[in-house]
């Protein structure tokens, strides 16, 4: 396989890294299976497509570019208060909602990234730890606006379309945080397969030599963190205009932590990652809090532990060295 | 001879108390062929750091094209024209060779912070990034993974991503550390091969090497410039053969 390519072009090759893999389209197909076999499982369906978004969000941050967070709910959460927020104000409209809500959270996150570029590893953590907390604490005790621990009520979202209207069993939720999803994936996807895409790559891969290049890597940085904190504002306005109401829970710290879990298990770095792990943590936690609410948590802590022994590149990296035999 | 492309003018450091580099002042006029040599902690990777910026000076003023840069940021000075290699391999391991030069290329155009454009169209950067591996006998490992190229190439490949910045001054903190004899005279071979107008330093162990592609030599012992002069003076001079045997004998 290795002989066969020496005489390749590069500029072929690398359209081909690029390119749309078989297993993207048979994915897609099996999104849309919820619909006509488990329609009694499409509000935990569009929960775990708002999920993706959001660990795509991360991914995008933790996966390519390296830097490590536990505190992106905070964007989450503030696309999620913005978008409901927006509807109490009179104006109800969600595609103009979303998109308002993704620009909010981006600004807060492009004024954060002044912070976020200047520190690497624990103070990193801590940092990005700190602010989702204050975050969470500050919608906490503005309850006037917030609804503080009762979460904001009546949050009244129009029809898609001024036709589509957001459903009891969830038709038209799932449909839109498919849609939405979708939109995500082919943007990010469009975004790490830019130079500017490449460039995170060798910021994760080489901090050290980027300047060495010329590159003024800090400025890619807050470009992409700026990206994600959009992305992530997306996915929360897409659960609070799903589920009509937003809770504090969206801004909590177990939030963070959850999909960084879910993208270690996913596999970091490669989009699709982002969408299996959460996909297998919202899926395993439906189930197992059914047997048993209390120590559902136990069984993620088993998984996560034989993933990160077992795969160390995650579920999706350990099968795509399967599938292709061979280390890349 | 010309103004020199590139100059220090006794520049300083300490790292506490041990001085690493003192009173360095050195000139290298366009097209210089120097080699920095000295014993084992002379301070020759110090002041390629301090040169490029990775380490400030506490004094001393470093000048290129004449305009002072001793506080510019490293990757402003690659941009002027001012690019290093590192003695120990500091390159990307997960990307392929025609990534990593295609990335340097679009960093030196500005291109690198266009995040709608697909990287395949900026066709003209990665005909030039090849062309540069190719230069570089890197063209058939092109699209392999840098972690699983061999120690030579990943060598030849530290010098492709310096070249793909253009430089004007070309500073090569020892290209052959590591390599075989026989593989390094080829790694020498490749930098007789870069443009005559290129202005390069570089550190180097092997004398045999040093006298056949140095035009003129810099000698460093403890921080201090001990002699500057062209390799036949160099050699026949009895300090610095006495700082070499000495150290062949400690």
């Amino acid at each position: 396989m290795l002989n066969a390519r020496t005489a390749a072009d590069p500029h072929a090759w690398l359209r081909r890294q690029a390119r749309w893999s078989p297993w993207e389209v048979v994915f897609w197909l099996a999104t849309i299976i919820p619909f006509y076999f488990f329609p009694t499982y499409l509000t935990l369906a569009s929960q775990v497509a708002v999920t993706a978004l959001f660990a795509i969000s991360v991914d995008l941050v933790l996966g390519y570019a390296g830097i490590i967070t536990l505190g992106h709910a905070m964007f989450f959460g503030l696309g999620a208060y913005f978008a409901g927020l927006l509807t109490k104000t009179g104006w109800g409209e969600p595609l103009s909602g979303l998109v308002l809500a993704g620009l909010f959270a981006a600004l807060i996150g492009f004024l954060v990234s002044f912070i976020i570029v200047r520190v690497q590893h624990l103070a990193l953590l801590m940092i990005t730890l700190g602010l989702g907390l204050l975050t969470a604490e500050l919608a906490n005790s503005l309850g006037w606006l917030t609804g503080g621990t009762d979460g904001l009520q009546g949050v009244d979202v129009w029809p898609i379309f001024s036709r589509f209207e957001f459903d009891l069993w969830g038709y038209t939720a799932y449909a839109y945080a498919l849609i939405v999803l979708f939109i995500g994936v082919v943007a990010s996807q469009r975004i790490v397969h830019s130079s500017f895409g490449l460039s995170l790559r060798g910021v994760r891969e080489n901090l050290t030599r980027m300047p060495a290049i010329g590159s003024p890597y800090r400025r890619h940085l807050q470009i992409a963190y700026t990206i994600s904190a959009g992305l992530a504002g997306i996915a929360g306005a897409v659960l609070t205009q799903t589920t009509e109401t937003v809770s504090l829970d969206s801004l909590s710290f177990q939030r963070s932590a959850d999909v960084v879990v879910m993208l270690i298990l996913g596999g970091t770095g490669r989009l699709y990652g982002a969408i299996l792990g959460a996909a297998i943590f919202m899926i395993a936690r439906d189930q197992l809090s059914g047997m048993n609410p209390q120590y559902w948590y136990f069984w993620i802590g088993v998984l996560l532990m034989v993933v990160v022994l077992v795969v160390p590149n995650g579920i999706l990296g350990g099968l795509s060295r399967l599938v292709r035999g061979r280390g890349t | 001879m010309s103004e020199p492309v590139l100059k220090t003018e006794s520049l300083h450091k300490s790292f506490g108390s041990l001085e690493v580099t003192r009173s360095v002042s050195i000139e290298l006029p366009r097209g210089a062929r120097h080699a920095l040599i000295g014993p084992n902690g002379a301070g020759k990777t110090t002041l390629i750091n301090l040169i490029t910026g990775q380490l400030t000076p506490d004094s001393g003023r470093i000048l290129l094209d004449g305009a002072d840069i001793t506080a510019t940021p490293v990757a402003a000075r690659v941009h002027r024209g001012l690019t290093r290699t590192f003695q120990i391999n500091t390159l990307f391991p997960d990307l392929t060779p025609i990534e990593a030069v295609t990335m340097a290329v679009c960093e030196r155009e500005g291109k690198a912070s266009q995040f709608w454009r697909p990287l395949t169209a900026h066709a003209e950067a990665i005909g030039e990034a090849f062309e540069i591996l190719t230069r570089l006998r890197l063209g058939d490992d092109a699209m392999r993974t840098t972690r699983h190229l061999p120690y030579g190439k990943q060598r030849l490949l530290e010098m492709a991503l310096a070249l793909a910045t253009k430089p004007k001054v070309l500073l090569l903190d020892e290209p052959a550390a590591g390599v075989p004899k026989d593989e390094s005279a080829m790694l020498f071979s490749v930098i007789a091969a870069l443009p005559e107008d290129m202005t390069i330093l570089f550190i180097e162990h092997d004398m045999s090497i040093v006298f056949t592609f140095a035009t003129r030599i810099v000698v460093l012992v403890s921080g201090g410039v001990l002699l500057e002069d062209e390799p036949d003076v160099v050699r026949s001079d009895p300090r610095v053969r006495e700082v070499y045997l000495g150290q062949a004998h400690g």
